[in-house]
């Protein structure tokens, strides 16, 4: 087994644990901006680690190596900007059209 | 190979964390959590993408991946305008 794979296996069980967290959190929190936390966060660093996992299997690929690789930065980078952006539009958006956030005492009244 | 078992593992639990979002989709009580779910599948969809082409060892999968990232942004900034101001452009 080359040094890469247990790189490859080391990043992506990681990545894996973060992501699949990520959507656990996403069913089980009680409100919209507590699930934003959940959603927001995990996906640019769960995308970030699995992509670097990836990138260690690149030197497979004989002529698409510098193709490849280019294009997992290229990937990692676009959602590490656009992810945050997205995101924040969607808490903008709920919180102009006027959504409540979540209070323990509000709940245990009701 | 024990990498290509890594691989096959890491798509499965990625496939596993999409259809944990889509009952978020299905259930979700307001509009913002069903475009917040979608938006992080569609993340979750770029990953799955990267991760079949290093399965099927064709890395050209990756050119799908970068288009469905851009379209995911679009679609969702497009959605959110639409919700908001009821109409594009």
């Amino acid at each position: 087994m080359h040094w890469t794979d247990i790189a490859t296996a080391l990043f992506l069980g990681l990545g894996c644990v973060i992501a699949v967290t990520g959507s656990m959190g996403v069913i089980r929190l009680p409100d919209f901006y507590s699930r934003l936390h959940a959603a927001g966060k995990t996906d640019s660093l769960a995308q970030a680690l699995i992509m670097v996992g990836l990138l260690f299997q690149t030197w497979k690929y004989e002529g698409l190596i510098l193709n490849a690789a280019a294009r997992l930065v290229l990937i990692t980078m676009f959602i590490l900007v656009t992810s945050p952006i997205a995101t924040h539009a969607i808490t903008k958006a709920a919180y102009l059209h006027g959504l409540e956030p979540w209070r323990k005492e509000k709940s245990r009244d009701a | 190979m024990v990498i290509e078992w890594v691989l096959l593992g890491a798509g499965i639990a990625i496939l596993v964390g999409i259809f944990m979002l889509l009952s978020r989709v299905y259930l979700g009580p307001t509009v913002f959590d069903r475009i917040l779910a979608t938006n992080a599948m569609g993340t979750k969809t770029v990953i799955f993408l990267a991760l079949l082409g290093f399965i099927s060892k064709r890395p050209e999968f990756l050119d799908t991946a970068l288009a469905y990232a851009i379209i995911n942004f679009v679609s969702t900034i497009a959605i959110l305008k639409f919700v908001e101001f009821k109409k594009i452009g």
